[in-house]
């Protein structure tokens, strides 16, 4: 029997992976909002289906609310195409109406019922190793955990299975239509699969905080690495740390969980923002140096191949004088020139720079290009 | 057998709302020929070529490929859309792009395999590109991108060619190598139909052209075709050079 601990950890990493896997297509199709829209969305559903079966438990909730999800992203592409507002305007305008509509039904005609505000956009996933699965009074573990496990099962069959349709559909739309691949379908299967995964989740997480679980661990991987299917492992991977990182995080602060994963998250996106190797914000910076510099010795380069053996060379190519002709900052002519002189580019005797053989050739191709 | 036009378009109209942009085009392009779409912005050339993709669905008039609708003939349509349309920060190589060309004759499901791989390899070499097989594409210049895109199409073994613009923005390398392939593929046999931009270069490149904006101005082998008239007809005023391309005497361009 597992500890208590150990079932949220785990419910919660079944939970986030199960997420960010549809979540890596709805990054990469910069469709991130319509997350968004359909955890929003889904209430709708919920409550229209609790109206007809009066049930909080029966699977229609489910069903009704993967619906919704597929009508909000249906809706969205509909006003849109009316050509009248932008796409990112459609979404934001057809959920709320779906939502506030839920809203409303809540207030006058369900307040008694356990569909609170807080659940809605927090959950509970402390609550979530209450619940259990019992069959024939035998203990299956939480009802969560089978829930999110199946989901977290469908959604990486649909991507293994569908691996090479969505990757087309998603990098180029034309020719997989051209091709035979229907690019709609493929589009509405994954609203699907978004529909039903946000559902399942925000029992567990909230409906907020699916949205994290959907697009952070994508975006933090999209920065790690330049394949797909690494993309996917990846964000499976942040998903977890993210999970149990957040778990832990929780029992320390005595915080929500829910929040706690996503705030962890969020940190991991933060760090590779900064550190991913080629994307990442210091790594770009180090480049722009480089390059700024790598330019600067050509420029030197020029500089010196222009002037050299003329009679002006004596004062243009003195290593005091460079930074009133070139208009440099004095560190600057310092670095630019020390570089030069360890790549073997340029020689200083008494105070004045002379090109070698690979400076001037460097020089030479410089101002062919 | 009688031979079947590559490319029949009859009566086409494609139109936004009410807006039409492409009026009644007729178009017929005969096996084996290496033909450029021009006209000026907006003439509708891009829509023409979607339109015979099944990209676009038309309000009138039909397209047959090699004298069948384009469903039947998918897997002898090679197709190169504009380096632009797609997204080239996807994380994905060069080699995984090409062997996409290969995904149409796998149809749902199959993935590739080795055989695709080596198709794949042996068409990036055509265009010079294999030393980049593993490269991440948002590394590739603009000329590489293109390549990438025709090494692509080349991959799909297609029989007819339609082409996006394939020599926007590339260098003069590229273009050259692009005109070399284009060539050998009617040299095989293959019709090439590419959406042009470059006036200049039609009679030197292709041998059949099409002169639309918006109707079907004409259409022909370049020597009947390109002519100072039809060019007029086609662009309007929109042509400041066009005496150098055409001197008004012949009415044909010298080759």
């Amino acid at each position: 029997m597992l500890s208590p601990e150990t079932e949220i950890q785990i419910i919660a990493s079944v939970t986030a992976v199960a997420c960010a896997l549809p979540g890596v297509y709805l990054v990469l199709r910069r469709m991130a909002l319509i997350s968004d829209a359909i955890t929003h969305s889904i209430l709708f559903g919920i409550v229209v289906a609790y109206f007809f079966t009066k049930e909080l438990n029966s699977p229609w909730l489910i069903v009704a609310a993967a619906a919704t999800g597929v009508l909000t992203a249906a809706l969205s592409e509909a006003l849109s195409n009316t050509r009248l507002v932008y796409r990112d305007a459609a979404i934001g305008l057809v959920f709320p109406v779906l939502f506030s509509i839920a809203i409303i039904l809540i207030s006058r005609f369900a307040g008694n019922v356990h569909i609170d505000t807080d659940s809605v956009i927090l959950g509970e996933l402390a609550l979530a190793p209450f619940d259990r699965f019992m069959v024939h009074g035998n203990d299956l573990g939480p009802i969560s955990l089978w829930v999110m496990g199946c989901i977290l099962a469908v959604n990486a069959a649909a991507l293994v299975v569908f691996h090479k349709e969505l990757k087309l559909a998603t990098f180029d739309a034309g020719l997989a239509t051209a091709l035979g691949f229907s690019p709609i379908l493929l589009h509405y299967g994954l609203m699907t699969l978004v529909s039903v995964t946000a559902v399942g989740a925000f029992e567990a997480v909230g409906s907020i905080l699916v949205v994290a679980l959907m697009i952070v661990p994508p975006a933090t991987a999209y920065l790690l690495t330049d394949r797909l299917s690494r993309m996917i492992l990846w964000s499976a991977g942040i998903s977890v740390a993210g999970a149990i990182g957040g778990f832990w995080l929780a029992w320390k602060l005595d915080a929500s969980i829910a929040g706690c994963i996503a705030a962890v998250q969020g940190l991991l996106f933060a760090a590779a923002h900064l550190c991913a190797p080629n994307r990442g914000l210091l790594a770009m910076l180090m480049r722009r140096q480089r390059q700024a510099l790598e330019f600067a010795q050509k420029m030197l380069a020029i500089h010196l191949l222009n002037h050299e053996n003329k009679p002006e060379a004596e004062i243009e190519n003195s290593v005091a004088h460079l930074d009133q002709h070139l208009r440099w900052k004095r560190d600057f002519v310092k670095r630019v020139v020390a570089r030069s002189e360890r790549q073997g580019l340029v020689i200083e005797a008494d105070g004045r720079l002379t090109l070698t053989e690979s400076g001037r050739q460097l020089a030479q191709e410089s101002l062919v290009a | 057998m009688a031979t079947q036009p590559a490319l029949q378009v009859e009566d086409l109209t494609v139109a936004y709302l009410d807006k039409p942009v492409l009026w009644d085009v007729d178009l017929t392009i005969p096996p084996g020929a290496l033909a450029a779409i021009v006209g000026p912005n907006g003439a509708g050339k891009t829509t023409l070529l979607k339109s015979v993709l099944g990209l676009l669905k038309p309000a009138a008039g039909q397209v047959l490929i090699n004298g069948r609708p384009y469903d039947e003939q998918r897997r002898v349509v090679g197709y190169v859309p504009q380096r632009g349309s797609v997204d080239w920060d996807f994380p994905t190589t060069v080699l995984d792009v090409v062997l996409m060309g290969r995904y149409g004759r796998l149809g749902w499901f199959r993935r590739p395999g080795r055989t695709d791989r080596q198709i794949a390899m042996e068409m990036l070499g055509k265009v010079g590109m294999e030393k980049f097989a593993r490269r991440q594409i948002s590394q590739l210049s603009g000329g590489q991108q293109q390549r990438v895109f025709l090494a692509r199409a080349l991959a799909q073994e297609a029989e007819v060619y339609f082409m996006d613009e394939p020599f926007q923005g590339v260098d003069a390398t590229t273009e050259r190598a692009i005109i070399e392939i284009m060539k050998q593929l009617r040299a095989e046999g293959k019709t090439v139909v590419a959406v042009h931009h470059d006036l200049q270069t039609v009679p030197e490149y292709f041998d059949f052209v099409a002169l639309l904006n918006v109707r079907m101005v004409a259409a022909g082998p370049v020597s009947e075709v390109f002519t100072h008239a039809n060019l007029r007809a086609a662009y309007g005023g929109r042509m400041p050079f066009l005496s150098e391309l055409a001197p008004e005497s012949t009415g044909v361009i010298p080759q």
